[in-house]
């Protein structure tokens, strides 16, 4: 900064703007230090190394590296050199005696369903061949183990165990992707799409990207006219009806999910009460619960909220005059609203549709508990990766496209609306 | 920005809620400060009783160590998520032959050593005395169960189910089933029901065909059918008339019949059996009590004081005849167990090997079939 100070200056020059501000800024920055620590610690680190899971997997690499050392001349036709045997065995052998055998099969397993039974299958009567083997005297070379491991399972004849193996020690790999995106690997090495029976994941976000889109206008259908009636209401009864909408917010979400069970199962109040009326008979009770029905109904009553709240805060800062102005000019009330009304909302709607939206593409709980089989999301999903198969590959993969998504909608609003209009009031 | 401020403080608030309410797994164990303790994982509900009052209770009275119990649904899952993460807080669990064989395979359960096992009470030496093929190299027998399916008396009043092939007959008995959202024993009952022989049951699953056979079958009750995750909730199933029939351990279903006085019949016509035991997870700090503890399971003793309890069949002979009448109502309990000759006119053993191998190829095929 020396060369910006006036040479003509004599008097005790000023500190210069920024160096004054700096010590406020730094304290300021200084308050938000444990935010950001906090965010990086709990937040960013942990999102970033589960995302580095989806195309970063050195497991297989790593417990076999003499296999994929001899892989790697392979041309992916046919069964590999006398190498790739005596490698594959020493290392199955190895690893079967120190019991980790069942973690890498699992891995490739993943690769080519079926390939576990292969590995262990084979791998058992392995370590009993090499030490007969070895009690006779007889060598254990490449030939001898092509010849064992192919009669006790003739799959090690072909190619696909190798191209299985091979694929799964890719330590940068694309593969967790291509099964999100339900492809799989072909005959001739390459990725075409999965048979029928396989195909789970895109049916899976596109229902979960549809349900969301419903149940968000279903919010928005039901809770405009219930904020407007908020937003126009005396001050007393609107803190009432803000409270009634603000209730079930300070109830436990397993709470509010499970209430529905009470209600909506087949030997539930809903049911009881249509069989009471006559409306349906007894052996007629409607399936509400367990399927897309409840996941609707659930989803819909737990994030009615978030489209309430925005809408309510943006409408009772609309001056009831506009609307009267409209009717006395000769509006038709529909008209007013439709013309004056609504578009003065619009940036409510679209801060409650985002929210909404964003929230239930994402949903988990509610859907695992009422959803049954047929409601289940994309989000199920990748908790059963997570949890059950641990599979965190995969899941990290899904959970990546799943922001993507959310990113490029985000992005799409942002260019057709614009983000600015969005308002809270 | 206030807007987007606002945005991410709703959703903030929201994470908060869920967070407070779903308090993460496995926070309360480990050992306590006046005395040593160890935690055993177990399936809940009436089976959590019994193995309480068979061998916990005798346990701590005998060693002073502490058991906590924890509940979990079955499977190798969090299991091999705690030896992954390096932080073991589970100790004993409760597991089938195939998940201590795969479970052995991946290193995530402790070898046992075989000479760890008592004697019977009359000095009968563990490797006579334990039924076939009960232990293995990181598992240790305790008990043979069974799935059955079973029906409430007060809600299917027609003529009732007798065999298997019943519960797939939407036809003559319409209405829904309750089924283990899991491929076990399921896969094997559809495959009985549609007529493979029980001795080339396992052949006929291990090929593409036949897996293709499997799911057609169950393709065939599929829209009728409610799902559930954990033992306690077949019964309640049948009880709140939400299902027709439903598959379940045998034991719980005894439960609800002799304690709750549920009008439910068992249908043991093709039940599957198979064989419980512990395993002791690998790292464990406290591997020593947890040695114990296994140690202390396996007399016929503990074994037989589950058996007073809940109709799961010991793994010991000694044990066998130990077993009586139940030990709240007085019913007899051997009329109840699943090996009783009477009620293994047909019957089917799990093959540990078949599923240790193929257990979670399975459990893929089963997740990807569910899902569509």
């Amino acid at each position: 900064m020396t060369s910006r100070e006036s040479p003509r200056v004599s008097q005790p020059v000023p500190r210069p703007l920024w160096r004054r501000a700096l010590g406020p800024r730094l304290r300021a920055a200084g308050l938000a230090l444990p935010l950001v620590a906090f965010v990086s610690v709990t937040f960013l680190g942990p999102m970033l190394s589960l995302l580095t899971k989806s195309f970063y997997d050195p497991e297989v690499a790593d417990a076999l590296p003499g296999t994929m050392a001899a892989l790697r001349d392979w041309d992916g036709q046919g069964t590999p050199s006398d190498e790739a045997f005596a490698a594959v065995a020493r290392e199955f052998v190895a690893a079967r005696t120190e019991r980790t055998l069942g973690r890498t099969a699992n891995r490739v397993n993943r690769v080519a369903s079926g390939m576990r039974s292969v590995i262990m299958g084979s791998s058992r009567e392995m370590v009993e061949a090499g030490a007969a083997a070895e009690a006779a005297g007889a060598a254990t070379d490449g030939a001898f183990w092509r010849e064992t491991m192919i009669s006790i399972d003739s799959r090690w004849g072909g190619p696909e165990p190798w191209r299985a193996l091979e694929a799964a020690g890719q330590r940068l790999t694309a593969r967790h992707y291509l099964k999100a995106l339900d492809f799989e690997r072909g005959p001739d090495g390459g990725y075409v799409r999965a048979p029928e029976v396989w195909r789970i994941y895109v049916p899976l976000f596109w229902r979960t990207f549809l349900v969301s889109l419903g149940v968000t206008l279903l919010c928005l259908v039901i809770g405009y006219p219930v904020a407007h009636m908020i937003a126009n209401s005396p001050p007393k009864r609107a803190n009432v009806l803000l409270l009634l909408v603000l209730l079930p917010f300070w109830t436990s979400l397993l709470v509010r999910t499970t209430s529905w069970i009470v209600l909506l199962q087949n030997q539930g109040i809903v049911n009881d009460f249509l069989v009471a009326i006559g409306l349906i008979g007894d052996d007629g009770r409607i399936a509400m619960i367990y399927n897309m029905t409840g996941t609707f109904i659930a989803m819909t009553h737990v994030l009615l909220p978030f489209l309430v709240l925005p809408l309510y805060s943006v409408m009772r800062a609309i001056p009831p005059a506009y609307m009267n102005a409209a009717v006395s000019l000769g509006a038709t009330p529909f008209q007013a609203l439709r013309r004056v009304y609504w578009p003065q909302t619009l940036p409510g709607v679209g801060a409650g549709c985002l929210l909404t939206f964003i929230l239930a593409i994402g949903y988990y709980i509610t859907p695992a508990l009422v959803g049954g089989q047929s409601g289940q999301l994309i989000s199920n999903m990748i908790a059963y990766h997570v949890q059950t198969s641990l599979n965190w590959g995969l899941a990290a993969a899904l959970a990546a496209l799943l922001l993507g998504g959310v990113t490029l909608l985000y992005v799409v609003y942002d260019r057709l609306v614009g983000i600015d209009r969005i308002g809270l009031g | 920005m206030r807007s987007s401020g606002a945005i991410v403080l709703c959703v903030v608030l929201v994470a908060g809620c869920r967070l407070a309410a779903d308090p993460p797994p496995g926070s309360a164990s480990g050992s306590d400060a006046d005395g040593r303790s160890i935690t055993a994982v177990s399936y809940g509900g009436s089976y959590a009783r019994a193995v309480v009052r068979g061998y916990h209770e005798s346990f701590t009275e005998a060693t002073g160590v502490r058991v906590d119990l924890a509940d979990f649904q079955g499977g190798l899952a969090q299991v091999r998520a705690q030896v992954e993460a390096g932080a073991v807080h589970w100790d004993v669990v409760d597991v089938s032959v195939a998940e201590a064989v795969s479970g052995c395979d991946e290193g995530v359960l402790e070898l046992i050593d075989p000479s760890i096992l008592p004697a019977g009470p009359g000095g009968e030496l563990p490797e006579d005395d334990f039924l076939p093929e009960m232990n293995t190299e990181c598992g240790v027998g305790n008990l043979l169960f069974s799935s059955i399916f079973a029906y409430n008396r007060e809600v299917l009043t027609g003529p009732p189910p007798t065999r298997l092939a019943d519960f797939f007959d939407l036809e003559r008995f319409p209405g829904r089933r309750g089924v283990r959202r899991s491929p076990e024993a399921i896969l094997e009952m559809a495959l009985m029901a549609d007529g493979v022989p029980k001795d080339r049951l396992y052949d006929v699953l291990s090929t593409p065909e036949g897996l293709e056979r499997v799911f057609r079958k169950l393709d065939t009750i599929k829209d009728q059918v409610v799902w559930w995750d954990t033992s306690a909730q077949a019964p309640q199933l049948l009880a709140d008339g939400e299902v027709l029939m439903t598959m379940a351990a045998n034991g719980r279903i005894f439960n609800a019949q002799v304690l709750e006085g549920q009008p439910f019949v068992i249908v043991w016509d093709g039940q599957v059996l198979n064989r419980g035991q512990l395993a002791v997870v690998a790292g464990t700090p406290r591997l020593e009590d947890a040695m114990r503890f296994v140690q202390h399971a396996a007399r016929a003793e503990s074994m037989a004081g589950v058996g007073r309890y809940i109709a799961y069949s010991p793994a010991r002979y000694s044990a066998e005849r130990l077993i009586d009448r139940h030990f709240e109502t007085g019913t007899e309990m051997w009329p109840h167990m699943p090996t009783n000759p009477a009620n293994m006119k047909n019957y089917l053993m799990t093959d540990w090997r078949w599923w240790a191998d193929h257990g979670d190829e399975m459990l893929e095929r089963f997740t990807a079939w569910l899902a569509r």
